[in-house]
């Protein structure tokens, strides 16, 4: 006997039945690859910081991070301190890294709580570098990045990445040429915070000028853009007291 | 063949050729011009097209007489879509930097026409052993250009296949580079997908009259 599949009924018990069978299942899936994947992010954000310092295995063009398998020990390297900073203090944790930003984020909303900040500090070529961990919104989703500033507080290396921006557009923050384009760029004014901003029409296309707060935006990527000018301000200005204090 | 009667092979070799999913239905073709500038990434995305459209096709092909016909293209979005996120989480779990490099396309392969136009054509008319075949084929068929493409652009592009630098270092000058050759950046922009895929299209055409529409 044929089964009388377009009653309403039926259909409602055959899409709850199947909700519940879809989801059990993909629950299942990611709890059980939930482990490799949380690793391979940490791996991850180990060489985005290293990016950021310089250290990297890029060629003329490419975006290369240190392979996987030496990530570990060259992260232990050439990262000589991971701190914390609350206020003004500033606390060592080796583990610093891990502090899941977007969470401190959310925290931070209630006044009471006191956002700890993870700072990494590097050694490359004898010069100390301060790598500070952003994070933001572009257009369809999150952006984030690593800002590595000498003790001037001059940018002397970045790297970006998103979630789902446009490819093609939105997508190109993760690209040499702008990324490059942030080296050397001041984000002070004097005394006073300024921050990067992407910028169309700023007469400074070969981006010659490192002290007018501005790098060339993307065309066809205005709120990503948007969205990492905001990221920097917001985000460099929260470790700026603290890294005013380096040159005491 | 022997495994295969003759009707069920054609069903593996037809999306092959003549009735490619890329150059004759001309379904697929925006993830065909995203991730084909590097060969390793159109492997990759090939073979999970391949397990999301096999599997479908044979979970569709099972539940074709019980799925309420109301809700039947919910259903073929849900399966399309669970399987997608398994890939998905596979290849973060275990090729985490292609992952990285598909980005969205692997998210995306829920909207591949080919995956819902399999789904809607063939696995709700036929049962699970055929289906599975069909998709077979024509995940393979979508597969082989996207390969094509790909092994054009990454060697004429960057001078390398899965990234291993068979023209010679472009840097310091071995191999043609010796000789002034130059790689084409056009290569890894989107148009040139879509040029490449219509010399490929032209090709088929040239070869094979029947397959030219007259109107």
């Amino acid at each position: 006997m044929a089964k009388n599949t377009d009653s309403n009924v039926y259909t409602v018990l055959f899409a709850s039945g199947m909700v519940l069978i879809v989801g059990a299942l993909l629950a299942f899936v990611a709890s059980s690859l939930k482990e490799k994947i949380t690793e391979n992010k940490r791996i991850e954000k180990q060489q985005n910081i290293l990016y950021a310092l310089g250290i990297n295995e890029n060629d003329e063009t490419s975006v290369e991070f240190v392979s996987k398998n030496i990530v570990g020990a060259e992260f232990s390297k050439y990262i000589t301190k991971q701190l914390v900073i609350t206020g003004t203090e500033a606390v060592e944790d080796a583990n610093a890294y891990l502090i899941d930003i977007k969470k401190e984020a959310e925290e931070a909303k209630n006044p009471n709580y006191k956002r700890r900040l993870p700072l990494f500090v590097g050694e490359k070529d004898g010069v100390t570098l301060y790598i500070v961990p952003v994070r933001g919104k572009g257009l369809w989703d999150a952006i984030w990045g690593y800002v590595a500033l000498d003790n001037q507080l001059v940018v002397q290396g970045v790297y970006f990445d998103h979630q789902g921006e446009t490819p093609g557009l939105g997508t190109n923050i993760k690209e040499r040429f702008f990324m490059d384009d942030f080296k050397g760029e001041h984000i002070l004014d004097g005394d006073t915070f300024k921050g990067i901003s992407t910028s169309k029409g700023n007469a400074d296309p070969k981006n010659l000028d490192k002290i007018d707060f501005e790098v060339d935006a993307i065309a066809g990527a205005t709120i990503t853009g948007d969205g990492l000018s905001a990221m920097l301000k917001k985000d460099l200005k929260m470790y700026v007291p603290y890294l005013k204090t380096l040159n005491q | 063949m022997g495994l295969l009667s003759k009707k069920d092979a054609k069903l593996i070799t037809d999306p092959l050729a003549d009735n490619n999913p890329i150059t004759i239905q001309v379904l697929g073709i925006c993830s065909a011009l995203a991730i084909t500038a590097q060969l390793n990434a159109s492997i990759v995305m090939a073979i999970s097209v391949m397990f999301v459209l096999a599997m479908g096709n044979v979970v569709i092909s099972l539940l074709r007489n019980v799925i309420p016909s109301k809700i039947r293209i919910i259903v073929q979005l849900v399966i399309a879509a669970a399987l997608v996120i398994i890939v998905d989480q596979i290849l973060k779990a275990f090729a985490y930097e292609l992952s990285k490099q598909l980005s969205v396309f692997v998210g995306l392969i829920i909207t591949n026409c080919i995956i819902m136009g399999r789904f809607e054509a063939f696995a709700l008319a036929n049962g699970p052993w055929r289906s599975f075949l069909d998709g077979i084929g024509n995940s393979a068929g979508y597969g082989i250009i996207l390969v094509i493409v790909a092994f054009f652009r990454e060697l004429l592009g960057s001078g390398t296949l899965l990234g291993y630098k068979v023209l010679g270092d472009s840097i310091e000058k071995t191999g043609v580079y010796a000789f002034g050759y130059e790689n084409n950046g056009f290569m890894l922009l989107a148009p040139m997908a879509l040029i490449t895929i219509g010399i490929i299209i032209w090709v088929q055409r040239a070869r094979n009259i029947a397959l030219i529409e007259h109107n």
